[in-house]
């Protein structure tokens, strides 16, 4: 027994060592599973407000370029509002009566506070938290398209999974065509990310439109994601290599809408109840 | 506490708040990253023990780790920094020992002396970092790409500091 002791002082060094890699590998691996209400990120009110603080310094630079797409974004809306109201009024129809699900939908603006695109795990902090009715799992959109998921939440805090990130996957599909597929980030250029999953049959081309599927129920049906840029085939594979020009330029990311699902529990349990029939 | 110490104490929260407000925000063509804060763990003391490096070097990872939204990736390579630092000096003594009480500063040793000992350092902390964060060896040639150009770009921020601190110098 003495000797084993003897054996573990001697080694201290390695064993210390090997210890904390450990824990840390215990970290990296916990800190991988989707969706978590943990403490040690940058949602910690003091972590969040440091990078609060020099991302409203870094802002002066960019004023004149928020405030142009906020500008922008604002007539693109008024033009469709008029758009729909003329429609409607020369159809003379209401499309959908039952006010739940009108307002099935409902979107809570933020700031991003924290950003990047360098990495492979990209997250994105915004300045809006649990009292302000946020919840893991949310979907985060912007004006011009998908940004990604809400993956933990602090009262006031909120971080994202972004679509720039290799483990997020979001179900998406070809509005063309639409073939069902899975955009996934290779990791390298913050511009573009994969659309995987396209079957052979589907032939796409570039320049078709990707948006989101609405089959996850967390995006809403029909958001944009992004356009095909480069399409190729192997001889012997299953399904396309697709190039997708993201939508959203996610380096100049200021302000996103957090999508409320307020039917997502009642169709989860729906989903839940028949699953468990079939069985 | 000595004066030494108060200025490492000091320097830890300077070095945090350096990489999470400044170098955080400072990425070259998408590829070259600066982690300065690896020379909190290089220049402390020469004698500084090896148990107390590595705390120190998971302490400071991990806080890194919570602005980066990245728990245990810098915490661990951190940790492997702390570990290798000490063989590595001790390999590495220049003729006649180093002075009792000095740090592996460039001050007291040369440029030449700190190119060897900052270098392969700083390689072996941004290829595990940058590898653990790939998630395997996927990308080997882009995650070397960064690797590479992330080690020029702390080494030469390093030295830069080492030139400009006055406090460490002796003559």
């Amino acid at each position: 027994m003495e000797r084993l002791f003897y054996f573990f002082y001697q080694y201290r060094a390695f064993f210390t060592f090997l210890a904390l890699e450990l824990f840390a590998a215990w970290l990296i691996v916990e800190n991988n599973q989707y969706q978590s209400t943990k403490f040690f990120n940058s949602s910690n009110k003091l972590a969040a407000n440091i990078i609060g603080t020099t991302q409203g310094i870094k802002e002066y630079f960019s004023l004149r370029k928020i405030n142009a797409e906020l500008a922008g974004e604002n007539a693109q809306l008024r033009t469709r509002l008029e758009q729909r109201n003329q429609s409607l009024y020369t159809l003379e129809i209401r499309e959908v009566d039952d006010p739940k699900i009108i307002n099935r939908f409902d979107f809570v603006s933020a700031k991003v506070i924290n950003n990047s695109v360098e990495r492979f795990k990209n997250y994105i902090t915004i300045d809006k938290g649990a009292l302000d009715g946020i919840s893991p799992g949310m979907a985060v959109i912007s004006a011009a398209g998908a940004v990604g998921k809400v993956k933990s939440v602090s009262d006031h805090y909120a971080v994202l999974i972004s679509l720039l990130n290799t483990d997020e996957f979001t179900s998406s599909m070809i509005k063309r065509t639409n073939h069902f597929g899975s955009i996934n980030w290779d990791g390298k250029d913050p511009l573009y990310s994969q659309l995987n999953f396209i079957p052979r049959h589907a032939n796409p081309v570039v320049g078709d439109t990707v948006v989101t599927s609405g089959f996850n129920a967390v995006f809403p049906e029909g958001v944009l994601v992004g356009i095909i840029e480069e399409v190729s085939l192997g001889p012997e594979a299953q399904f396309y290599d697709l190039k997708v020009k993201l939508a959203q330029d996610f380096s100049s990311l200021a302000f996103v809408e957090i999508v409320r699902s307020n039917l997502l529990e009642e169709k989860d349990s729906l989903e839940q109840v028949t699953i468990g029939e079939s069985k | 506490m000595s004066r030494a110490g108060i200025w490492q104490f000091l320097s830890f929260f300077i070095y945090l708040l350096a990489q999470v407000v400044l170098m955080k925000n400072l990425v070259l063509f998408n590829t070259a990253f600066c982690f300065i804060y690896i020379a909190f763990i290089l220049f402390l003391p020469i004698e500084t023990n090896i148990l107390l490096l590595m705390v120190l070097g998971f302490l400071l990872g991990f806080l890194v780790d919570i602005f980066y939204d990245s728990l245990g990736m810098h915490a661990s390579a951190l940790v492997l920094v702390a570990f290798v630092r000490n063989f590595w000096l001790s390999r590495i003594t220049p003729q006649g020992g180093y002075d009792a009480g000095e740090g592996p500063t460039l001050a007291a040793n040369g440029l030449q002396w700190i190119l060897i000992y900052t270098l392969p350092i700083i390689f072996i902390h941004h290829f595990a970092l940058f590898f653990t964060e790939a998630g395997g060896f996927g990308l080997v040639w882009y995650t070397l790409s960064k690797v590479f150009f992330s080690t020029i770009f702390t080494l030469l921020t390093i030295l830069l500091l080492q030139y400009m601190l006055p406090g460490q110098r002796r003559s």
